[in-house]
C-alpha cells in the first residue's frame, strides 16, 4: 500500500466528513424550511463523499478494515482534515463562508483529480464534482445575498469572512502526502491558490465584501494538529462506538 | 342558496368526487382541513427535532446518512403539507406563527425525548407505523391537494418504518447491552404510540363530521386496534415484550385486547406538560428568530436585483 496516497485519501475523506457533520447540525434548525432541506442535502453529499473515500482507503489497507474504522476509531491527532471545516456554525453566515471558501478549493482539486492517472480517485472525483458544482453555486449565491442584502447581513458575513480567511491558507500548503501526490500523479494543491483567489475575489466583489489584509494563516490540520473544536466533534461522533465497542449497528 | 350549495357539496363527497381549491366548500370544512393539515405539517417539522438529536451521534456512516435522509424527508413532507394548506387560503407565515404561539397543535408524540440510539428504530417502527395507519386512509381524503400530498408522504413513511424496524432487528441480534437498549426503548414508546390515534371514539367530538366529509375514513379506536394487532407479531420477531399485562388474543373478537391508556398523561401532554413541550417550541422559535436576518437579506437582495432589472429594461 502506498502510505502517502492513503493519507491523501484520508485528508479528502476527513474534510468531507467533518464539514458534513458540521452542516448536518443545521438539520431542523435552518433559517427557513427550504434552507433546512438544502443544507441537509449538502450535508448528505459531503458524508456520502466521505464514505467513498473511506471505502477506498479501507480497500487499500485491507486487513478487514471498513469505512467506519476511520471516522469512529481514530483519535484527534490521526484526523487530517484542514482546520477550516471544524469551525462552528456561529450563524448562517459563518456556515456559508466556511463552505464558500472550501467549495472553491475542493472544486479545483477535484477538477485535477478527474484527470489523474489514479483511476479509483479519478472515478470518485468525476461523480463528486457534479455535486460540488451545486454546492459551489449554493454557497456563492448566498454570499451575494448576504453580502448585498441588508446592513446586518453584510456586517455579519463580512465578520465571518474576516474570521475564517486565516484558515484558508492551509488548503494550499502541501503536506508530505500532497507532495507525493504532486510527484506521482501531478495533483498539486499549491497550484490551486491563484485560481481560488481569482474566483473567490470575483464573487466577494459582487457581494460587496472584502478579503482581509494579512498573510498569516493557521496550519496543522493535515498533520493532525487541530483546533480545540475537533475534540468535541469526535466526542459526539464517536460516542456510541466508544461506549459500546465492537458491536454491529 | 347556502343550503343547496351545501347539499351539492355533500353529493360530490358521497359520490367520491374530489374537492379542489377553487370549488365551493362549507366554511367549517375549510377550517377543519386547515386545522388538520397544518397540525400535520407542524408535526413533521417538530418531529425533525427528536430524531435530529441523533444525527451527530449515529453509530456508523450508513446509519448517519439514512437518518439525515429521513429527517430531510420530514422537512419535505412539512413543505408539501404547508403548500397543501395554503390552497385553502392561508399563508405559511401565519401557520408558523400559530405553531410558535401555541395556538396550533402538533402530534404529542414529539414531546417525548429520544434518550438512546434504539429510539431511532423505535420511532420508525412504532411512531411511523402509527402515523402510516392514520395516514394511508388520507390518500383517499375528499380534499384533492391533501390526498395527493399524502400519497407521496405515505410512500416515504413506509420506507422509514421498514428502516426503523431493520435498525431494531439489528439490535435484537446483537449483544445483551443492545437487547436491553431495545427493550427499554420499546417500554418507553409503546403507550405514547397508542395515544397517537387520539381519544377513544366516545370522546372524539370531530369524528362523525369528519367521516361524513370523508376527511376521515376510520375511527380512532378502529385504527388503534389494527395497529395493536399488527405490532404484536412484529414484537415477537424482535424478541421484545410489549409493556401491557392486559395484552392478549381475544378469540371471540378476532383481535388483541389491550389495557387502558393513561388518558390523564395524554391530556397533560396535549396541554403542554409533556417532557419536551417547552424545549420543542423554544427550539423552533429560536430557529425562526435566528433565521430572520437571513430571510430579510434574501428579500432585500431580491428587491435590489429586480430594481436593477427594471432600470436596465427602462
Amino acid at each position: 500500500m502506498d502510505k502517502q496516497v492513503h493519507k491523501f485519501i484520508l485528508q479528502l475523506a476527513d474534510n468531507e466528513l467533518i464539514l458534513g457533520h458540521r452542516i448536518s447540525e443545521w438539520c431542523g434548525h435552518g433559517p427557513a424550511l427550504e434552507q433546512d432541506i438544502a443544507l441537509t442535502n449538502i450535508a448528505l453529499d459531503h458524508v456520502g463523499q466521505a464514505r467513498l473515500f473511506y471505502q477506498l482507503a479501507a480497500e487499500m489497507e485491507g486487513n478487514g478494515k471498513t469505512e467506519d474504522d476511520y471516522p469512529y476509531k481514530r483519535l484527534e491527532t490521526s484526523f487530517y482534515n484542514v482546520q477550516l471545516v471544524e469551525h462552528e456554525n456561529i450563524d448562517f453566515g459563518y456556515t456559508i463562508v466556511r463552505s464558500f471558501f472550501y467549495d472553491h478549493f475542493y472544486y479545483f482539486l477535484l477538477d485535477q483529480l478527474t484527470k489523474s492517472k489514479h483511476t479509483a480517485l479519478a472515478n470518485i472525483a468525476k461523480s463528486a464534482i457534479k455535486e460540488v458544482k451545486y454546492h459551489l453555486r449554493y454557497s456563492s449565491e448566498w454570499m451575494r445575498r448576504l453580502g448585498d442584502g441588508t446592513e446586518e447581513s453584510h456586517r455579519r458575513v463580512q465578520q465571518a469572512v474576516h474570521d475564517l480567511y486565516p484558515y484558508t491558507g492551509e488548503m494550499f500548503l502541501p503536506s508530505t502526502a500532497d507532495e507525493h501526490m504532486k510527484e506521482a500523479y501531478g495533483i498539486d494543491c499549491a497550484s490551486i491558490k491563484e485560481q481560488w483567489l481569482t474566483a473567490v475575489k470575483e464573487i466577494l466583489h459582487e457581494a460587496t465584501l472584502e478579503l482581509p489584509d494579512g498573510s498569516w494563516f493557521h496550519k496543522g490540520g493535515k498533520e493532525g494538529v487541530h483546533t480545540e473544536k475537533l475534540g468535541y466533534i469526535l466526542t459526539e461522533l464517536q460516542y456510541i462506538q466508544r461506549a459500546y465497542p465492537n458491536m454491529q449497528w | 342558496m347556502e343550503a343547496s350549495m351545501e347539499q351539492k357539496f355533500q353529493e360530490k363527497i358521497d359520490n367520491d368526487i374530489r374537492i379542489e381549491p377553487k370549488d365551493w366548500m362549507p366554511e367549517k370544512y375549510r377550517k377543519t382541513l386547515i386545522r388538520q393539515i397544518s397540525q400535520h405539517a407542524h408535526s413533521e417539522i417538530v418531529g425533525m427535532l427528536p430524531e435530529g438529536n441523533w444525527i451527530t451521534r449515529a453509530p456508523n456512516l450508513r446509519r448517519k446518512v439514512a437518518l439525515l435522509a429521513k429527517v430531510q424527508d420530514e422537512a419535505g413532507h412539512g413543505l408539501y403539507l404547508y403548500s397543501a394548506c395554503e390552497t385553502l387560503g392561508i399563508e405559511r407565515t401565519e401557520l408558523i406563527d400559530q405553531l410558535h404561539t401555541g395556538k396550533a397543535k402538533y402530534s404529542s408524540i414529539f414531546n417525548y425525548p429520544t434518550l438512546t440510539w434504539a429510539d431511532m428504530g423505535t420511532i420508525g417502527w412504532l411512531v411511523d407505523g402509527a402515523a402510516i395507519m392514520n395516514q394511508v386512509p388520507l390518500c383517499r381524503c375528499s380534499y384533492g391537494p391533501y390526498a395527493r400530498a399524502m400519497v407521496r408522504v405515505c410512500k416515504e413513511e413506509s420506507f422509514h418504518q421498514r428502516q426503523g424496524y431493520e435498525l431494531l432487528l439489528t439490535l435484537s441480534k446483537g449483544t445483551p447491552e443492545q437487547k436491553e437498549m431495545l427493550q427499554e426503548s420499546v417500554n418507553r414508546w409503546w403507550w405514547p404510540a397508542l395515544m397517537m390515534f387520539g381519544p377513544n371514539d366516545a370522546d372524539s367530538p370531530h369524528t362523525a363530521q369528519s367521516m361524513a366529509w370523508k376527511i376521515k375514513r376510520f375511527t380512532n379506536d378502529e385504527l388503534r386496534q389494527r395497529f395493536v394487532d399488527m405490532c404484536v407479531e412484529q414484537a415477537e420477531i424482535l424478541g421484545v415484550s410489549l409493556p401491557d399485562p392486559d395484552l392478549k388474543w381475544n378469540e371471540e373478537r378476532g383481535h388483541y385486547d389491550f389495557g387502558e391508556i393513561n388518558w390523564d398523561e395524554f391530556w397533560n401532554v396535549v396541554r403542554g406538560n409533556g417532557p419536551c413541550n417547552k424545549d420543542r417550541i423554544n427550539t423552533r422559535v429560536k430557529a425562526h428568530e435566528n433565521g430572520q436576518w437571513v430571510r430579510d437579506a434574501a428579500s432585500a437582495y431580491a428587491k435590489k436585483q429586480s430594481e436593477k432589472k427594471s432600470v436596465s429594461v427602462a
